[in-house]
């Protein structure tokens, strides 16, 4: 035991913590001091985790096998760019980006298309509905059959994936604008694509960003989940099992880093893009994301 | 306005839909599964009449697709006819499954009230855990079920509890979302009134807090164990798992067992359906306690 090491993580906790309770207790004159306030707290609290995580790990001298320190891992994410660097483009760049246009659009594109039917909705929907609560991600060995081992098969999980929350979304979006705003196109004349592309298609992109950004980690796990069932010998998924089995688990967690950072970097892409689209809605207005 | 009609807006087209994936199966199958008939013939030396093909594409050893009647069969002989203990019976690996999901779920449920109670009462809580609690779902947990797995069983916890963690994990996530929204329900002039009868936050909880959360809670349960039966289908894929639903697809992809594949992706979707449907009733009779009307 490295008493030291544990203390000091346990001071560092406690130190942080009455920072953090004070820090929200504040109030400040000035508008910078106090979004500065807001972004330090759960900073403060990351890098708390981390530090604990350090010293418990050094502290009770765990195995690296089972849990190796952050500061290993940083190690090892540095000396091994390359490898990450490579797997990131077969996972992220090839499979998650193309199956996630593929699967928003495909989804975006028939919700459009039964849009002027209500017979179709009423039978799509629940049947969307009740996909979005399935095991979707089981397609994964059959889709490996279907279309290889390489990043096509990774494509067809990420599609099939993304496509029903997108659907059901876009469908519930486009019927949001109230029945006053659109007996108002009406008295204009507007056609049906007039109305589609200025009333309900503005009204549905709440709806429409809130699929995309759920499909934005949907994608993400499709695609590596479907490569532990058969892949090139590359790949996130692909390293992450094979380095389990050699038990280097520091590679696995530089893995998982990797992920967990494209993952938020994609997630919050998406959340900035639709500040930019839906300035107008109540919940950015008030500055609440 | 016309009163809903259950026939015409829910089964009819509902049933059309169903039916029409149905048909585009079979012909999908007829399709997927000609090359096969096809090279057998070629090899024979014969050709194969077109009544013939279509025929033999729906009975396929390992089909690319099966066609639904062969997996209805699969699911009807992996059930009804096995003893439930037998480990050819998809009951039996249901069940697996189906146990790591409750206990995943049970854990991930409670974990997620206590944290939205801390969250909404405690304002230091709130703005440092919650972007945590958001950004610990952009990591995509799934991928770590494995080393998950193989440390806890280092660890020397094996068995129903690392892939319960695993749907814990994710499961906990809609709870925390739903209840902090839902115990923030309240409006202002209701805690005013609270307020006013001298309530103590212990008392502002259970009577006004926790009711108006209800409804916000069985909407993110409902997503909570859809996801978390995911978590244990995940958990059993890499460790090589002798048992569950996702040790039934990984021994089907491994032996081209598709029939295999595709009679536990069922059994899932109806284990799934189960689970939403019971956390639906127990919606609206609790709701129904309460007085609200229909």
């Amino acid at each position: 035991m490295n008493f030291p090491a544990l203390a000091g993580a346990i001071l560092f906790w406690l130190l942080a913590w009455a920072l953090n309770e004070w820090l929200v207790r504040q109030r400040f004159q000035s508008r910078t001091a106090a979004s500065a306030a807001r972004f330090t707290v759960p900073i403060l609290f990351g890098i708390t985790i981390l530090v604990l995580w350090e010293g418990i790990v050094r502290g009770f001298g765990i195995p690296s096998v089972l849990l190796p320190a952050p500061s290993m891992i940083w190690q090892r994410l540095v000396n091994s760019l390359p490898t990450l660097a490579a797997d990131f483009r077969q996972t992220f760049l090839k499979s998650v980006l193309t199956g996630y246009a593929l699967g928003c659009g495909l989804g975006f594109l028939v919700a459009i298309l039964i849009d002027r039917s209500p017979f179709l909705q009423k039978g799509l929907l629940p049947l969307g509905n009740f996909v979005s609560a399935l095991p979707v991600i089981g397609v994964a060995p059959i889709m490996v059959m279907w279309f290889g081992f390489d990043w096509q098969s990774k494509v067809a999980v990420v599609v099939i994936m993304t496509f029903f929350p997108m659907l059901v979304n876009t469908v519930s979006g486009l019927a949001a604008a109230s029945h006053m705003e659109r007996d108002l196109m009406r008295t204009y004349a507007a056609s049906w694509w007039q109305t589609l592309v200025k009333l309900r298609l503005p009204a549905a992109w709440p709806f429409i960003f809130n699929a995309l950004k759920i499909n934005s980690t949907l994608a993400l796990i499709g695609a590596i989940v479907a490569e532990f069932f058969g892949t090139p010998i590359v790949g996130m998924g692909f390293r992450i099992s094979t380095e389990v089995g050699r038990m280097n688990v520091d590679m696995v967690w530089a893995e998982i880093a990797v992920a967990a950072l494209a993952g938020s970097a994609f997630y919050g892409v998406v959340a900035l893009v639709e500040r930019a689209v839906t300035f107008w809605h109540p919940s950015i207005r008030s500055g609440r994301a | 306005m016309r009163a809903e009609s259950l026939l015409r807006d829910k089964l009819l087209p509902i049933s059309t839909v169903v039916l029409f994936l149905i048909a585009v199966w079979y012909v999908a199958a007829v399709f997927l599964n000609a090359p096969f008939e096809r090279d057998t013939a070629a090899r024979a030396g014969t050709e194969i009449a077109i009544s013939d093909l279509v025929r033999n594409t729906m009975a396929q050893e390992r089909p690319v697709l099966p066609a639904p009647h062969q997996v209805i069969a699969e699911i009807w002989d992996t059930t009804a006819n096995k003893a439930i203990t037998s480990k050819r019976s998809l009951v039996y690996h249901a069940w697996i499954t189906l146990s790591a999901t409750l206990l995943g779920f049970g854990i991930g449920a409670a974990l997620g009230i206590l944290l939205a109670v801390g969250i909404v009462h405690n304002r230091a809580m709130d703005r440092s855990l919650m972007p945590w609690v958001i950004a610990s779902q952009t990591i995509p947990i799934l991928a770590i079920a494995p080393m998950i797995i193989v440390v806890l069983n280092a660890v020397g916890i094996a068995g129903l509890l690392p892939k319960a963690l695993i749907s814990t994990y994710l499961s906990f996530f809609p709870v925390v979302v739903g209840m902090v929204k839902g115990l923030r329900s309240p409006e202002t002039i209701q805690l005013d009134l609270m307020h006013t009868y001298n309530a103590s936050q212990a008392q502002t909880f259970w009577k006004l807090r926790w009711p108006s959360s209800m409804p916000y809670l069985f909407t993110s349960l409902k997503v909570a164990v859809a996801i978390s039966l995911v978590g244990a289908i995940v958990g059993e894929l890499p460790t090589g798992a002798v048992a569950g639903l996702g040790a039934r697809l990984l021994a089907g992809s491994y032996y081209g067992q598709t029939v295999q594949i595709w009679a536990a992706l069922f059994m899932a979707a109806a284990l799934a359906a189960v689970l939403v449907m019971i956390v639906g009733l127990a919606h609206s009779a609790v709701l129904r306690r309460m007085g609200a009307r229909p």
